[in-house]
């Protein structure tokens, strides 16, 4: 019996989410009386992974793995829970996870929950708290299988650090074409953006910013806090924005610590979106603006004199606490 | 070829969300209950196959009596024939394994989901299907282009979008992307005089456990007051952002 857990990496180095799988899934087997084993593919360092509770690593060093291939990592993880007889496998809820974590269900019989946003509330039987209705409630979810999968929400747990060291072995999982059957011709990602899935900080415009030209200063305002962009859903229909920025029932959920909210009026599809951060912040020139029922913190105000002033404010309190 | 498309039938985006029987049942009474926004767009790439390309489009619900409404919109925007699995979709798992049969059955060479349904929010039926019936499988799918034996298709990934080439039989987890929303259509009369006639078949579910069951649900708890702060004095927020919620 173990915790497996699939840690991942951007050419080498591992995102934020996978030390928060392996944190959650140290405290898992804790309360299981067991061990963490993560799997990673082509990591530059696997040891790391002691540092935030992991016991075991298997490193599989592959070169057709070097781009995510859902199929073959599902086989692969599904592979290593076999060896280490993991009753429970935590993945993240990056796009690559929630790709391959039904097929990896399918594979070990077990039952999935994603969008798990705490530790199990028991362990006979497992149930774990999810999201559901878009954030617009919680779920106690129980699973009955003997194996069973959790998707981790982004920024739920947070990291936790821990003294132990990690051992690492090779893995070489056995894989075949089928597995490759989909097979990734080109990637187009902005490197030097902060995506919206692992921000901490998010920031946010809507169709109150007028149009795409004044986006400047919401870049601006991302970069002083080290934030990802994102808009609400007008916004990217219209063009102003990529569509991968639009935030909403329809779009993206957000589950950041921070989330400001720019011209954005609050429409019920647009919380239901960012219902699951912890701290909002809204400004808007409506005093009447629904958002503000739902935000901790609000100015009533033009964004256009504003954001400038909150820029510079920002950056004078990170020059006093650098 | 022959698409099918699976419509999940969930509540109103605008829909206000309860629970009965203390707690453990999602309450419809007063919720309207359209087609998955996920599955629309698939639904409109569908129609955009058979009219450019010539295919034949069904759409598929597990569910109650009650979906009908939903499937009959469905014809009406333009798929020919309907299926309704008569069970009461339990979980992911217990969905997938019905679709399943479904595709088995009808020998289809596309299946087009939606990424997640807005109410349970599972994001696994369509990778179940897809690993059940051993079929290549596409999330997040924003693109999707089918010259003869290959498939060119497109998700979106974490900060971006990732292009891929494969094969059919597929299945895709699609959303907004496949189509703009301008292309979404709305039934018109002739369409929904039409869908009248076109066959809705019930057909009875395959034996299939459940994985999964909510147990109970859960309202966030109710926020306090915003704390308002003057426009004039943008320094208190990054001050209270600091002290107060420790966010910054
Ligand atoms: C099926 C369906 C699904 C949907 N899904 C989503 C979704 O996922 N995400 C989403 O966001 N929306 C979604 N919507 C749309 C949603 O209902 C709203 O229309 C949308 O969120 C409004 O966007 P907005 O706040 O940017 O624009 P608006 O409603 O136009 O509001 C703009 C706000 O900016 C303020 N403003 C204007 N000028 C200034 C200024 N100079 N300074 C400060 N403030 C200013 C205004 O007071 C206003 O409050 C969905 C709708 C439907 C029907």
């Amino acid at each position: 019996m173990s915790v497996l857990v699939y840690t991942e990496n951007e050419e080498g180095k591992f995102k934020k989410a996978a030390f928060e799988v392996a944190s959650y899934a140290k405290e898992i087997a804790n309360m299981l009386g067991t061990s963490v084993t993560a799997v990673t593919f082509n990591a530059t360092d696997s040891a790391e992974l002691g540092t935030y509770g992991v016991d075991k690593v298997l490193e599989v060093k592959d070169d057709k793995l070097t781009t995510f291939t859902a199929k073959a990592y599902a086989d692969a993880i599904g592979q290593a829970a076999k060896k280490e007889g993991a009753s429970v496998v935590v993945v993240s809820s990056s796009a690559d996870s929630k790709f391959l974590a039904p097929m990896l269900a399918v594979h070990l019989d077990a039952g999935y929950v994603s969008n798990v946003v705490a530790l199990p509330e028991s362990s006979t039987p497992f149930v774990v708290k999810r999201t559901a209705f878009t954030n617009k409630a919680f779920s106690l979810t129980e699973i009955s299988t003997e194996c069973k999968i959790l998707g981790l929400s982004n920024n739920a747990f947070g990291l936790k650090e821990s003294e132990d060291a990690a051992t690492v072995e090779s893995f070489t999982p056995e894989l075949t074409d089928a597995d490759f059957a989909v097979s990734v011709t080109s990637v187009d990602k902005a490197t030097d953006q902060v995506s919206i899935a692992d921000a901490e900080v998010v920031v946010s415009g809507g169709r109150g910013l007028k149009g795409p030209e004044n986006w400047g200063m919401i870049e601006d305002l991302a970069s002083v806090l080290g934030a990802a962009t994102a808009c609400s859903k007008p916004v990217s229909d219209m063009g102003w924005r990529p569509h991968g920025e639009h935030v909403g029932q329809t779009g993206k959920p957000v589950a950041s610590n921070l989330y400001i909210a720019v011209g954005i009026s609050g429409a019920i599809q647009h919380l239901a979106g960012i219902n699951a951060s912890k701290t909002k912040v809204v400004i808007n020139n409506d005093p009447e603006a629904p958002f503000f029922k739902a935000a901790d913190y609000g100015i009533v105000g033009d964004a256009f004199e504003v954001v400038p002033q909150l820029i510079e404010k920002l950056k004078e309190f990170k020059a006093n606490n650098a | 070829m022959k698409i099918l498309v699976c419509i999940s039938h969930v509540p109103d985006t605008t829909s206000k969300i309860n629970f009965t029987e203390e707690d453990t049942k999602f309450d419809t009474n007063g919720v309207q209950f359209v087609i998955n926004p996920n599955d629309e767009f698939g639904l409109t790439r569908a129609m955009w196959f058979k009219e450019k390309q010539g295919a034949s489009v069904d759409v598929v619900n597990v569910g109650g009596p009650e979906t009908e409404p939903t499937l009959r919109k469905s014809l009406a925007i333009g798929a020919d024939n309907a299926i309704r699995v008569n069970a009461n979709p339990t979980d992911g798992f217990y969905v997938a394994k019905q679709l399943a049969k479904v595709v088995q059955d009808g020998g289809y060479d596309l299946v087009i989901a939606g990424r997640e349904s807005i109410d349970y929010n599972g994001g696994m039926v369509p990778g179940m299907l897809a690993a059940l019936i051993d079929a290549n499988f596409v999330n997040t799918c924003i693109g999707l282009e089918i010259e003869g034996e290959t498939v060119t298709a497109i998700r979106e990934i974490d900060g971006g979008k990732e292009t891929s080439k494969t094969s059919l039989p597929l299945v895709i987890g699609g959303q907004k992307g496949l189509v703009e929303e301008s292309d979404l259509r709305i039934p018109n009369m002739r369409g929904i005089m039409m869908a009248r006639k076109k066959p809705l078949n019930v057909v009875e579910p395959v034996e299939a456990s459940e994985e999964t069951k909510a147990q109970k649900f859960e309202k966030p708890v109710p926020k306090g007051e915003v704390t308002l702060i003057p426009a004039d004095d943008v320094g208190k927020l990054v001050d209270l952002l600091h002290n107060e919620a420790k966010a910054i």
